[in-house]
């Protein structure tokens, strides 16, 4: 069930000068409400200059701290506020928005990768969690331009085996996460958030190959509750909304 | 405790809160947050004849208090509407229902209207011939005193109930529309829809809608809005629904006071999906306040 509460940062870490990892508890102490990996919050910002919510992902999830961790990439005048919260900040959360990745095993034989770049990593980390508690192996492949923008790598590294690709070649393979040679092996399905071109690469390889494949789309939106319709994905069923379709789409649903 | 129920045509609303078309979906979005039987009314998403898809995305961006949307009455049509909607809100929920209906032309207009009319549940329509974000019709009708009026006068042929008319603020003189379409037979008008606006990206020097021009809402628009409120309800002698930018109580009473007899809240879902109860506890707490028997006394008291 959706609801609004507020919450309190526990931890605020400062990853680098672009991103921070948020754990947040409710304040009154109740118990979070069930959520889904891919499913995401709606944040309100308390910034004069700041209008609407804003959309964030559940990176983690852990029920018997009865907390919730939020990775924010500094991205806007929102995220700018968010990104700078320390310990002890109050924030006003809706939750749990959208609906999340599926988790029931593939039907083909072949590995389960989970790609991400940049802040498009954030859901993956739960959503590794959830598969490996299901009885699925997971393996994650993360891109970025360097290392240095590789975002905690062993929370990955505890959960499954983690290939790397660095535009640079500080990390991994050297190039785009299209071109790391695990894409070559046998893969049963794919999860992939990121930005908008490395999640058109990555559908269209899945396509070609006919492999099962989800993404994680990250459109403007305003409520967040399929009211506004603002922020609507052109689907094979027309344009649908993001926050309440979505932000999960099976790739056989999009026109892209 | 003070009476804080309204009349608007036909209605007897138990609150004057309602909420804005296109805010609030068909309802059963906001069930998670508020029990919707507590409202005065609430009015649907924009309904047109045929089905609707819509302007691509994107259709919105954050502005100053604000935001800019250009959404293009994406509906079902009201066919949809009648079969798979209505059914199930009309069962649900006790409150007012009233549909807001846009075309594209004026038989259109009329032709969903006659369909809303047989729908026993379906108190009230709002005739929107003030959206800014479609190409044919919409705000067209609403700018000038002669459209106004032949909207009206189709839809006043086939509906029979309570009968709105919800004014654009993208005129020059939004009163003398509120007269053109009180004397075609409107049994009230609301205002302000958004006001049409627009924002440019500049680093990519693209605008942020794929529409460039928008609909703005929010607190922006509202000092605007309730000027607005206050020239038509001098003007007219049909109930003035206000809304623009309200976000609180303080804002709905403002409205009010400038002559309102009741309000939409809009926008404000997005940010606070319970603020509609919120503005009705005000309102009863500020009637507790001010010694005020009945809400119907500050109506329009400047």
């Amino acid at each position: 069930m959706k609801e609004v509460k507020d919450f309190t940062v526990t931890a605020a870490e400062r990853i680098n000068e672009l991103y921070t990892l948020l754990r947040v508890k409710p304040t009154d102490g109740s118990m979070l409400p069930r959520i889904e990996p891919g499913q995401f919050v709606q944040v309100a910002v308390n910034a004069p200059d700041v209008f609407l919510r804003r959309p964030i992902s559940v990176n983690d999830v852990d029920v018997a701290d009865n907390s919730l961790d939020l990775l924010v990439r500094l991205a806007g005048k929102g995220t700018r506020v968010l990104t700078g919260l320390e310990t002890g900040a109050r924030l006003n959360i809706m939750l749990p928005l959208g609906h999340g990745f599926s988790l029931s095993a593939p039907s083909s034989a072949g590995r389960i990768l989970l790609i991400g770049g940049g802040v498009g990593v954030a859901p993956l980390l739960y959503l590794g969690r959830r598969l490996r508690e299901s009885g699925i192996q997971p393996e994650f492949l993360l891109g970025a331009r360097s290392e240095s923008d590789l975002l905690r790598i062993y929370d990955f590294r505890a959960i499954g085996r983690v290939h790397l690709s660095t535009e640079d070649g500080s990390a991994g393979e050297k190039g785009l996460v299209t071109q790391h040679s695990v894409l070559a092996e046998p893969i049963a399905r794919i999860y992939c958030c990121g930005p908008s071109p490395m999640m058109k690469a990555v559908a269209k390889i899945a396509a070609e190959r006919d492999i099962d494949c989800e993404i994680s789309l990250e459109n403007m939106m305003a409520c967040g509750l399929g009211a506004c319709l603002c922020c609507v994905e052109n689907t094979v069923k027309g344009n649908v909304c993001v926050c309440t379709e979505g932000p999960v789409f099976n790739i056989n649903m999009l026109n892209w | 405790m003070a009476n804080i129920s309204v009349k608007v045509g036909a209605l007897e609303l138990r609150n004057p809160v309602l909420t804005a078309s296109g805010t609030f979906g068909y309802g059963p979005e906001f069930e998670p947050f508020i029990d919707l039987n507590r409202l005065g009314g609430y009015i649907v998403k924009g309904t047109t004849l045929n089905p609707r898809e819509g302007n691509p995305y994107p259709r919105m961006v954050e502005t100053p208090s604000g935001m800019l949307n250009a959404v293009g009455l994406q509906n079902k049509g009201v066919d949809y509407f009648i079969e798979h909607i209505y059914p199930e809100i009309s069962e649900r929920y006790s409150s007012h229902l009233i549909v807001n209906v846009s075309g594209a032309k004026t038989e259109d207009y009329a032709e969903t209207a006659r369909r809303l009319n047989a729908l026993e549940k379906i108190s009230a329509i709002e005739v929107n011939i003030s959206c800014p974000n479609v190409k044919e019709g919409g705000m067209a009708f609403g700018t000038t005193t002669t459209g106004a009026a032949e909207v009206t006068k189709a839809v006043r042929a086939v509906y029979d109930k309570t009968l709105i008319v919800k004014l654009s603020p993208n005129v020059t003189n939004i009163a003398e529309i509120a007269k053109a379409v009180e004397a075609e037979g409107a049994d009230s008008v609301s205002l302000i829809n958004t006001l049409m606006g627009m924002s440019i990206d500049v680093e990519r020097r693209q605008p942020h809608l794929s529409t460039i021009t928008g609909g703005l809402s929010g607190p922006a628009v509202r000092p605007v809005a309730v000027r607005m409120v206050w020239q038509t309800a001098r003007a007219v002698n049909i109930p003035v629904i206000g809304l623009g930018g309200i976000m609180n109580g303080r804002d709905a009473i403002e409205f009010m006071l400038a002559g309102a007899t009741a309000v939409e809240i809009g926008t404000a879902n997005f940010i606070d999906p319970m603020v509609t109860m919120k503005v009705i506890d005000y309102m009863e707490d500020y009637c507790e306040r001010h010694g005020i028997k009945d809400i119907n006394e500050i109506i329009g008291c400047i």
